[in-house]
């Protein structure tokens, strides 16, 4: 496979009443071409703030990505005019985020939303446009598409309005989609049918996949290669496979031990993270997962630790007991 | 964890609860043009010691229900039996008084706390509202007990909610319903809104309290994961009713029910081998308008193994098996 998309050392921060916050504090990872890669973390990881920076989507003031470099499709994102930029996004980058109410445009009708797409990006006549609205309306499972077309966001309950976004997104050809919670606002079997078109979908178009999210059930299901997110950092990179079943970074296994398994009886005590999530502002040079490591020693407190090889297949941690505590958490276990 | 209770004595009894709401339309005259049947015949029981899930998509009725046995909505019928006697026949002051026994957690630990208020004051309200602990000394040191049970710092008190993360304000929240030492909590997706590490800490909370006061929980939750965990018996509703009610482990083992097979196997397991090995067709079609249900079993339309009566006749729950309810006529 080749690479679509090179992330180099990326550094986003605000300034806030409280101080500047490093949000993304130099992440880098690579997706290839039509693969799927899952950034999981919980509030205030930076995963989100990650993805918006590819797009350059952060609001600045307050917000500034600092430094580093976007490689997108053998161009550097960073570079770009901010009307290049603009041909980028909706275009060889589709976009689906998690609130569809509020990403979709009241006051337009859905297939005026598609067609601006299409004639803005691909210079699509009106006709032509029309016409692909409607075929991709029918790709994302909207029956009725010609009635539709001319009804507004509010008319659609919360599955459908993610459907037409759905459809904002791919109707473009794009190379690239980013997902960002896209379905951590629709209830469970909705849930499952839109993660499911959009798996469809993405891999019958060969179009590559950022899903962000905080679900470790729809990362085990979708996602080839996962990233973990914590304090602004990715601390532990790997294929899907080798982070749930070899983790090294004492984060992710304290998250995969915080959840309930739904297919097996309750065993024991859930094993939660203790402590708080760290304060963005008030970081030391030392690993910011230390306060709440059961594996923290003095050295942990020196140094914030580099991502470093951890396993085959590009397995990575950002963690310096990353082969001992593997080692003791199957004593423990 | 505690043994299902189930020889223990009955602690509420819901029969026949419905709670319909009306529709209306109009600006300056405002007329009622149909209603919601938000829960439309709910009977469930809830023993001493049992913690009872409750389980079902947005607009299923799950917290109406629980707002119905608090009564801070009246049913529009249906009995309410809570130890025995019936909360929607009691007077205020009656209510009141049964009031300190049923406690609720809500699910939003940044709305439900009064911004106000420093945490203090917040956990020290409701003995204020119901006169207990008059005396002031006695009372701040019965919200320092609560709060070391909750698990909070003692110099919580003197802190305002924004100063605190959605964790410590949920713990915020369990300490109030604590503090008139309750028999009963209502749990309303009490964690929803909180982070997975996080959690895991309040589920652990509540199983901890459970055990030390002898608590009975009702459990509303779309969660079903954290459902299986926590429960000893769960009902699934749709559409303002139960369709299938059983123990835990038989519910998530052997669902009968349609549409809670569709709903267990719309959750993704956090395991990649077991989820490349699921078989998974997700369900069609969205969740109906409760204002206009679709004609006998509301599932009907969504459903796999429909035949055509299931359109005509709305199926009541039965018990197919011991224990082992299910609103369905194609299951035998």
């Amino acid at each position: 496979m080749a690479t679509l998309l090179q992330i180099k050392n990326l550094h986003t921060e605000f300034r806030t009443g409280a101080g500047v916050v490093r949000a993304v504090d130099g992440i880098s990872y690579t997706v290839e071409r039509g693969e799927t890669v899952a950034i999981v973390g919980e509030s205030g990881s930076g995963k989100s703030v990650g993805a918006l920076s590819i797009l350059r989507l952060i609001p600045d003031p307050p917000g500034r990505i600092t430094r580093g470099e976007i490689l997108f499709d053998g161009r550097d994102l960073m570079q770009l005019s901010d009307t290049q930029m603009r041909e980028v996004r909706g275009g060889d980058i589709g976009m689906i985020f998690q609130e569809p109410m509020t990403s979709l445009n009241p006051v337009l009708t859905i297939g005026r939303q598609i067609t601006e797409t299409l004639e803005q990006h691909r210079r699509a006549d009106p006709a032509a446009a029309h016409k692909r609205a409607i075929e991709l309306l029918g790709l994302v499972g909207i029956a009725d598409p010609a009635r539709r077309l001319k009804q507004y966001p509010h008319q659609l309950s919360g599955g459908m309005r993610q459907r037409v976004m759905i459809a904002i997104a791919i109707a473009c050809d794009p190379k690239l989609i980013i997902a960002d919670e896209p379905t951590t606002a629709l209830d469970v079997t909705i849930q499952a049918q839109i993660l499911e078109l959009m798996n469809g979908l993405t891999r019958r178009l060969n179009v590559a996949l950022i899903i962000i999210t905080h679900n470790l059930g729809v990362v085990a299901r979708y996602a080839k290669w996962v990233n973990v997110m914590y304090a602004g950092r990715i601390v532990e990179s790997g294929p899907a496979a080798a982070i749930y079943h070899d983790p090294h970074h004492p984060y992710t296994m304290a998250l995969l031990r915080s959840v309930p398994r739904l297919d097996r009886p309750r065993q024991a005590r859930l094993d939660p993270v203790n402590g708080q999530p760290p304060d963005l502002t008030r970081l030391d040079q030392g690993c910011t997962f230390r306060p709440r490591c059961r594996f923290a020693v003095d050295a942990c407190a020196q140094v914030r630790p580099p991502l470093e090889p951890a396993g085959p297949a590009g397995h990575l941690s950002a963690c310096l007991r990353r082969e001992e505590i593997v080692a003791a958490a199957g004593a423990v276990a | 964890m505690t043994a299902p209770a189930t020889h223990a004595p009955t602690l509420l009894e819901v029969k026949g609860l419905q709670k319909h709401f009306p529709v209306t339309e109009g600006v300056l005259a405002r007329r009622a043009v149909g209603e919601v049947r938000a829960v439309d015949g709910v009977d469930f029981t809830l023993r001493r010691g049992e913690t009872l899930g409750l389980v079902g998509e947005s607009g299923c009725g799950k917290t109406t229900t629980g707002r119905c046995i608090l009564l801070l909505e009246r049913p529009t019928t249906g009995e309410i039996l809570y130890d025995g006697v019936d909360l929607t026949k009691l007077k205020r002051k009656q209510l009141r008084a049964l009031r300190r026994r049923i406690q609720v957690i809500f699910q939003d630990p940044y709305s439900s706390l009064n911004p106000r208020m420093k945490v203090g004051d917040i956990v020290a309200e409701p003995m204020k509202v119901h006169a207990i602990e008059p005396d002031a000394a006695r009372r701040a040191a019965r919200v320092r007990e609560l709060l070391a049970i909750c698990g909070l710092s003692l110099n919580f008190a003197d802190r305002y909610p924004h100063e605190m993360s959605g964790g410590q304000r949920q713990r915020v929240g369990i300490a109030r319903a604590l503090a008139l030492n309750p028999e009963f909590i209502i749990c309303d997706e009490a964690v929803s809104a909180l982070d997975v590490s996080i959690q895991a800490q309040i589920v652990n909370l509540l199983e901890d309290l459970r055990e030390r006061f002898r608590l009975t929980y009702l459990f509303i939750a779309h969660d079903l994961s954290l459902v299986r965990h926590l429960c000893q018996r769960v009902a699934v509703m749709y559409l303002g009713r139960i369709v299938e009610l059983t123990d835990c482990d038989e519910l998530f083992d052997n669902a009968l029910h349609p549409y809670t097979r569709a709903l267990l196997d719309a959750v993704p397991v956090p395991d990649p081998s077991v989820e490349a090995g699921r078989r998974f067709r997700p369900v069609k079609g969205e969740v109906p308008s409760p204002i206009n249900p679709p004609s006998g079993c509301a599932f009907h339309p969504r459903c796999p193994i429909a035949v055509s009566s299931c359109s005509r006749i709305r199926p009541e729950l039965r018990e197919v098996q011991p224990g082992h309810w299910v609103a369905c006529s194609e299951v035998r």
